[in-house]
This record gives C-alpha cells, sequence and structure tokens, in this order.
C-alpha cells in the first residue's frame, strides 16, 4: 500500500513537472511581447528595455527556465508582471471563489445525477426510464456556454428571478453552479443508471429479495453499495474536468476565479500568472485522482492495491 | 455494408443521421436557399426579432440570422472533421508505436499523462494562440490536444491484439512488423477506433466553437457559430434570439453525432455499452 502511495505520487510529480515545463515553452512561443504589453502603448523603445530588464525577459530562455524551475522547487511561483504582486497571492485570492463554485456545482450534480439514475434504474424499459436518459442525452450534448446563457436569458433577464454576475449571496451560485453541473449530473445519470442495473441482476440482489426485504432496503442498502464503486470513480473523474470547465463558466459569468484569471492573463502575456494558475489547477487534479484511486481501494474490499 | 444497414436500422441512429443530413445540406447549399447574404449589412433591419421574412430574426448588423447560421454549418462541421483527424493522425503515431513496438512507451504514455493533466481547454487555448487567429486555429488545436486520447485509446487496443495467435502466425509466415501492425492488428481495432472518433467529433464541435466564443479562432464577420454567440452577448435584453438560435445549431448538430456515436457503440463496440 505504501510502496503504491509513493510510486503514485513520485509519477504525479513527474506529470506535474512536466506540466509546468510544458507550459513554460508554450507560452514562449505565443506571439506578442510581454514587455511591450506591460509598458503600455506610449512606451518608448527604452521604456520597455526597462521592463524587460526588470522582470529578467532579456535573459536566454534557458537561464529563465532554470531560474523559473529553480523557485518553483522552492515554492515560488514568482511575480506578476501586470500588478507586481506575488502569484501566490493573486491565486490565493481567487482560488477559494473557483473551489467553492466546483464543490457547488458537483453538489448540484450529484444531487441530479445519482437519484435519477437509480430511478431510471428501478424503472428500466418504460417510459420514464426512456424519459430521464433522454434528459441525460440532452445534458451531455449541450455546450456549456449555450446552457450558461440560456440560464441566464430565462432566470435573469426574462423572470428576473437570479442575479448572473458577482457573488455576495447563495443565489449567485445558482446559475454559475448549473451551467457547470447539469453536464456532470448527466454523466452521473448515465454511469449510475447502467451499474444500478447491472448489480440490480446479479444473485445477491436476487437473494436479498428471496428473503423478503423490501424494495428500499434491496435498492439502497445491498444494491447502492455495490453500484457505488463506479459512481465513485466517475464522480472523482468528473470534478478534475469540472475544474477545467471553470475557464468558460467564469468569463461568462464575471466569476472573479482562477480560471478567469488564467484566461486574462493569456491575452496580456502575463506568463507567471498563467503559468502559476495552471500549475495550480493541474496539482488539484492530479490530487484528486489519486484520491479517487485511494477512495476505490477502501469501498472495494476486492481491489488490493500494492 | 451489412452492419451499417443494421445500425441504422435503430431509430435513434436513422434520427442521428437524418439530422446530420439536414446539418451537411444546411451547410452546401444554405446560402443558395436563401435570399440574403451572409455578410451584407443592413443597419435600417438591425436586430429584428423573428419572423416569416427572416426566420430567425435578424443581428447586430441587419444581417439574416438564418443565412448566417446556414453558411456556419461548415466551420462547425469541419472543425468535428478536421481536430478528429489530426487527433488520429497524432494517435496513430504515438499509439502504434507505444502499444505494438513498445518502443518509448513509458516515455510516450508519460508525455499523454502530461497533456491530459491540462485542466479543460487551456492547452487548446494556448495552442490557438501561438497559431493566431484563423478559421483552422480552433480545429487543430482541439485536435492536437485530442492526441493523448487517441493515442491511449489505439495503444489498449494494439497492446490487447498483438498477444493473439493470429500475430504470431503472421510472424512466422514471415510478414514484416510494419505490415502486421497496419495491415492485420490495426483493422482489428477500428470498430473501437471509429466509435470514440465518432463521439469526439462532437466534443471537438463544442469545443472549437468555446475556442470561438472565447475570441480566438474564427473572427467576425465569418459566421462561425460560436463567435456568434460571443456577438450576442451584448444583446441579451434587447435581441435574445440572437443567443438562442448559434447555440441551438451546435446542441443540433451535436445531439445528431452522438445519437449516431451511440449506436455505433451498441453496434460494434458491446463491451463499452453505457
Amino acid at each position: 500500500m505504501l510502496r503504491y502511495l509513493m510510486k503514485k505520487l513520485l509519477l504525479t510529480a513527474g506529470v506535474i513537472l512536466g506540466v509546468a515545463t510544458c507550459s513554460f515553452f508554450l507560452l514562449r512561443a505565443l506571439p506578442g511581447d510581454p514587455a511591450q504589453a506591460l509598458a503600455g502603448p506610449q512606451a518608448t523603445l527604452s521604456d520597455i528595455e526597462n521592463v524587460r530588464k526588470a522582470f529578467r525577459l532579456d535573459e536566454p530562455i534557458s537561464r529563465q527556465f532554470a531560474t523559473y524551475i529553480g523557485n518553483l522547487l522552492r515554492g515560488d511561483l514568482g511575480y506578476s508582471f501586470r500588478t507586481r504582486r506575488p502569484v501566490m497571492t493573486e491565486i490565493l485570492a481567487r482560488w477559494p471563489n473557483t473551489l467553492r463554485l466546483s464543490l457547488f456545482s458537483m453538489l448540484v450534480a450529484i444531487l441530479i445525477g445519482v437519484p435519477s439514475g437509480i430511478f431510471a434504474a428501478g424503472r428500466h424499459g418504460t417510459s420514464l426510464d426512456a424519459l430521464s436518459m433522454t434528459g441525460a442525452f440532452l445534458g451531455v450534448s449541450i455546450p456549456s456556454v449555450w446552457l450558461g446563457m440560456l440560464l441566464i436569458l430565462l432566470f435573469s433577464v426574462k423572470l428576473k428571478w437570479l442575479p448572473f454576475y458577482g457573488m455576495d449571496s447563495l443565489a449567485n451560485y445558482v446559475l454559475p453552479g448549473l451551467t457547470l453541473g447539469l453536464g456532470v449530473a448527466a454523466n452521473i445519470a448515465r454511469l449510475t443508471r447502467v451499474s444500478m442495473l447491472e448489480v440490480l441482476g446479479s444473485d445477491y440482489v436476487k437473494t436479498a429479495r428471496g428473503k423478503g426485504a423490501s424494495e428500499t432496503r434491496t435498492v439502497y442498502i445491498h444494491a447502492l453499495r455495490n453500484a457505488a464503486i463506479p459512481i465513485v470513480t466517475i464522480i472523482g473523474l468528473q470534478l478534475g474536468a469540472l475544474l477545467g470547465g471553470q475557464v468558460v463558466t467564469e468569463t461568462l459569468f464575471s466569476w472573479p476565479g482562477l480560471g478567469r484569471m488564467i484566461v486574462d492573463s493569456l491575452s496580456s502575456r502575463d506568463y507567471m500568472m498563467v503559468q502559476g494558475g495552471i500549475l495550480v489547477l493541474a496539482v488539484t487534479f492530479a490530487l484528486i485522482n489519486l484520491l479517487t484511486d485511494l477512495l476505490y481501494a477502501l469501498l472495494d474490499p476486492r481491489v488490493r492495491i500494492g | 455494408m451489412n452492419r451499417l444497414h443494421l445500425i441504422l436500422k435503430r431509430p435513434s441512429a436513422l434520427a442521428g443521421a437524418i439530422l446530420l443530413l439536414c446539418i451537411l445540406l444546411l451547410a452546401v447549399g444554405g446560402a443558395l436557399l436563401s435570399p440574403y447574404s451572409p455578410y451584407a449589412q443592413n443597419l435600417d433591419n438591425k436586430l429584428l426579432p423573428p419572423s416569416t421574412a427572416h426566420f430567425f430574426g435578424t443581428d447586430d448588423f441587419g444581417r439574416d440570422l438564418f443565412t448566417r447560421i446556414a453558411v456556419g454549418a461548415r466551420y462547425s462541421l469541419s472543425a468535428g472533421f478536421v481536430s478528429v483527424f489530426v487527433g488520429l493522425l497524432g494517435g496513430l503515431l504515438l499509439g502504434v508505436p507505444s502499444g505494438y513496438f513498445r518502443h518509448a512507451d513509458k516515455a510516450i504514455m508519460f508525455f499523454c499523462d502530461v497533456i491530459l493533466a491540462f485542466p479543460g481547454i487551456l492547452l487548446a487555448m494556448a495552442i490557438s494562440m501561438i497559431m493566431g487567429s484563423g478559421i483552422y486555429t480552433p480545429m487543430i488545436a482541439v485536435g492536437i490536444s485530442s492526441v493523448p486520447v487517441f493515442a491511449r485509446l489505439i495503444r489498449a487496443g494494439f497492446l490487447a491484439i498483438r498477444e493473439l495467435p493470429f500475430v504470431e502466425a503472421m510472424k512466422a509466415a514471415g510478414a514484416s512488423p510494419i505490415r502486421i501492425a497496419l495491415v492485420h492488428i490495426l483493422p482489428n481495432c477500428l470498430g473501437t477506433i471509429l466509435v470514440q472518433a465518432t463521439l469526439r467529433m462532437g466534443v471537438a464541435i463544442i469545443t472549437s466553437s468555446t475556442l470561438s466564443f472565447l475570441g480566438l479562432g474564427a473572427q467576425p464577420p465569418e459566421p462561425e457559430w460560436g463567435a456568434m454567440l460571443n456577438a450576442a452577448r451584448a444583446y441579451f435584453w434587447q435581441a435574445p434570439h440572437l443567443a438562442v438560435f448559434p447555440g441551438l445549431a451546435i446542441t443540433v448538430t451535436v445531439i445528431g453525432i452522438n445519437l449516431l456515436g451511440d449506436a455505433l457503440r451498441d453496434q460494434l463496440d458491446p463491451l463499452m455499452r453505457g
């Protein structure tokens, strides 16, 4: 177990270092001069040179890379070109907003997805099953950008029930949460249905029924426990996808989170901010995957890792 | 052919095929069907709601929205094909050596892990920015970022099939490794690849229109659906129809593809049935 964990952690660290390397060189390949972008449209050539020197952008790429990785290993993400504040400070200011929205969306997705999957499996082959699976099919086919716009049109513009910008109250979470959560709910519902169907057809469930266990007990106590294993896995994977989906949702809802920060910094060529943001998202993603793996082993005694 | 027939017998697959055929017809002949130009501006007619003269209304420059969406169909369909082609090509180049020849298997899989660890569409965004704006930019960027998905799939297929006795027989018969890989093993993985390629096409259409929505890729006045959605954000109150129809077009296209993809999966890949 410990060996497995060590091996996994080492691989994760390698992948994260790979992400840092890739994002460093990808950003350096972008057209546009960050020093010029920083110095502003009215800057003279010597202003631009000064900015370049101040941020050490005049050094050779290999040296910049070595500095970046060296600092990274000490936990230093560098300074934002634009705000001149440490990248870590900027990220920590936005990270909770992204995390809160992700967790809220996941809650929405689980609360919709798991019950409707169980519901559809229990009525397998009926029109109610077909109806909920059509809903889930639509959920995976609809682009989240458009879903978000429709929600804004309906609930903010037409009905005026919910706000579509700001983040002061719980009401602010509803629209972005649904935008992110409904697609995930559809995925969860489809998988829950399939794994429930599989388990409901197995011998031990028939035995439980034969012993006279009530239908509720059979479904929720006996069947769900085994069906939960793949469901937990997909929830873990989808939580990672949710973090990535923040990029678009935060832009649409002007949410002051990490995704929007990366998009804004990308267009202003604020390399350090983009690198830092991508890295934090990638680390979170990797940790979620690791936790999912471990949880999987905990839930299913048949899985012995090591 | 027989298999294709079987697939189209399913009502959902038939519905998907018909939807896609309609979109294809729009892409090819849409501009001919309409008396309006997708580009010519007419500021007297701006932001008109849907009517018999303009089925989908007009946009902020007085252009007929239906004509623009019809012409835009070709971008989205191309996005599906181009990006899946790029992804498949890259996937073969990485997956075959890794799965069959086991050359650099660990390194290739590590590379895939790194690419997959990039959050969401950020990798595609960065690639788009490097390539500069243009109609094909998001398609290629989305294709490149889907390479690891195809590489893993192809690797898994080759790993399973290379151990089968018929491959041993081919080796004994003196067939060259390249021939065994491409002529004998690849066709056996084709079902799985085809299913995944179809389903990825829907993802690719959504992602590349999202890139255009974010201002990368297709630029105004190109009638690309994602770019049209972006332009609609300024008119939520005055002209909500601007936000409804381009998104509906994307969704209908993706529904058609997914209906077909699900049916293909049930037919060709019974193990993956979901």
